[in-house]
Formats: C-alpha cells, sequence, structure tokens
C-alpha cells in the first residue's frame, strides 16, 4: 500500500516552503545558496513522484537533467560568492549593499 | 510498510530542512542539509526511482554540499549569524508558508490516503517505452534516443561551467586582499 501522489507533493510543498523562509531569513549568502537548493530538491521531488504516479518516465530524465544543471550552477554560484568575498571581505547580506543608495 | 517507510523519512526530512534554516552556524547547516538531500533520496528511492536517489546522493549529498563545505570553510567560518526574524519578515513567511501548506494539505485531503499502484517493471514494455521503469538501462534507452540532444547539451554546459569557475576565480592584480585570515599560500 503506497502512500498516495498527494502526500510526496506535500512534503515538496513543504520543503519548499522551509527552503523559501530560510531564504528570507537567512544573513548568511552560504545558507541562503543552500536554502536556494532545497526548494529545487523540492521541485525534482514532485516531479519524480508524478513521473512514478502517471507511469511516465519523462519526469524521470527531467530530474537528471536538473541534477546535473544544479551541480554546475552550484560551482558557478559558490565560485562568484568567493570572488564577491574577494572584494567585499564578507559573505553577510547585510554588508553587501553597494547597489543600494 | 512502504506508508510507514514514506512517514518516517518524510519527517526526518523536513526536520533536517527546518534545522538548516534554524540554525546559526553555517556548517551545522550544510551538516543538516546533507541529511535533508539523503532524506529526499531514500524518497526517491520509496518511489522506486533508484538510479535517481543514486544520482542524489553520489551528485547533491556527495559532491554539490562537499563543494559548499570547502566554500563555508573557506570563507570565514567563525561568525555565527542567528536568522533575522524581523516582524516584517515573520509576515512574509507566515503568509507564504500558510498559503502553501494550507494548499497542499488540502490537497492531500481531497484524495484517498493510500492507493495500490501496480509493481513497477524493470524494463519497459514494448508497446509504451516510456513508461516508468526502474533498470537503469531503461534510463539508457531514452537518455540517447529521446532525449539525446539535452544529454549532449548538458555535457556542453558543464565544460562551460567549468571554463566559467576557472575564469571567476581567477585573482586580478586590482583587488584590495580584504581577507579576514591569511589564506594565501603564496
Amino acid at each position: 500500500m503506497h502512500p498516495g501522489l498527494q502526500a510526496y507533493l506535500t512534503v515538496a510543498v513543504i520543503l519548499f516552503a522551509i527552503g523559501f523562509g530560510g531564504v528570507l531569513v537567512r544573513r548568511n549568502t552560504l545558507v541562503i545558496y543552500m536554502c536556494l537548493e532545497l526548494m529545487l530538491s523540492a521541485a525534482t521531488l514532485a516531479l519524480t513522484a508524478f513521473s512514478r504516479y502517471n507511469n511516465m518516465m519523462d519526469g524521470v530524465l527531467f530530474v537528471f537533467f536538473i541534477i546535473t544543471v544544479a551541480a554546475a550552477e552550484v560551482a558557478v554560484g559558490l565560485a562568484i560568492i568567493v570572488a564577491l568575498y574577494r572584494r567585499r571581505g564578507s559573505v553577510v547580506v547585510d554588508d553587501l549593499n553597494h547597489l543600494k543608495d | 510498510m512502504p506508508a510507514f517507510a514514506f512517514y518516517l523519512f518524510a519527517g526526518v526530512t523536513i526536520l533536517s530542512a527546518l534545522f538548516v534554516v534554524l540554525n546559526r552556524d553555517a556548517v551545522n547547516s550544510a551538516m543538516c542539509m546533507i541529511v535533508a538531500l539523503a532524506g529526499v533520496a531514500v524518497l526517491f528511492g520509496l518511489l522506486n526511482a533508484y538510479v535517481l536517489a543514486g544520482f542524489q546522493i553520489i551528485v547533491y549529498a556527495g559532491a554539490v554540499m562537499v563543494l559548499f563545505l570547502f566554500i563555508i570553510m573557506l570563507l570565514d567560518p567563525g561568525t555565527r549569524l542567528r536568522p533575522v526574524f524581523t516582524p516584517k519578515t515573520l509576515l512574509n513567511i507566515g503568509v507564504v508558508g500558510i498559503i502553501l501548506v494550507a494548499s497542499a494539505l488540502w490537497l492531500a485531503h481531497q484524495f484517498p490516503q493510500s492507493i495500490e499502484l501496480p509493481a513497477a517493471p524493470q524494463l519497459p514494455p514494448q508497446e509504451n517505452p516510456m513508461a516508468f521503469a526502474t533498470a537503469v538501462k531503461a534510463l539508457g534507452m531514452e537518455l540517447f534516443t529521446r532525449y539525446l540532444l539535452p544529454f549532449e547539451v548538458a555535457g556542453f554546459m558543464l565544460l562551460v561551467a567549468m571554463l566559467g569557475v576557472i575564469v571567476l576565480s581567477k585573482r586580478t592584480p586590482a583587488e584590495p586582499q580584504k581577507s579576514k585570515t591569511s589564506t594565501d599560500t603564496r
């Protein structure tokens, strides 16, 4: 007896909401980035659940590409954060306000 | 039995995701993130997508989070920043969170709690080659025929990402050396 599709979707939505909340409240850029990845993971969970419960392989393949793209994105994003740290000396978002008036 | 395992690992995943958000130390957040990603991989396994569970552990929890930990420890691991819960932020999170979670719970309430799912075959049947199947061969058959172009583009994108990281991480001569700890070995 498997839990219904909606159970997996609920878990995915709750994970997404937690990641979203994390992006809003955290001040460390790296933790914000980790919460972004959490949101991405939640979306992949929803895709896989849909793929399984509708007897299709497309969702699984899409998740394969999402994982690939997310890995590349994390590499480039962390390189950007390191370059930003070298310029500003801090990763706290409160200190990265040079675009503010 | 799958239902009990689902509730257990869904709970573990959600709990560790909460700890990612509420932890002061960035390293602790990264550790809880690894647990959360491993929990998502177990949920993939419960959905019979064993190949994806393997990829999630190897690529996401294994490589991506290790990279995160490298960078966290490189960039000033000493500061422990509390999450900022100003009333405005709490209101934003509350509204969005309540809308999302309430809609998810309503959705879950509409439908039966547990259903009979046909067992996923190892390879897809002849009449439906895009049916869900658990073997790596099934993934490969679709990946190299129908999804060949995205596959090649993904390979090219990884090359471009690697070049981008190399270019971004070069030190320009005019940069002020503002790091608090001396990490230069030159």
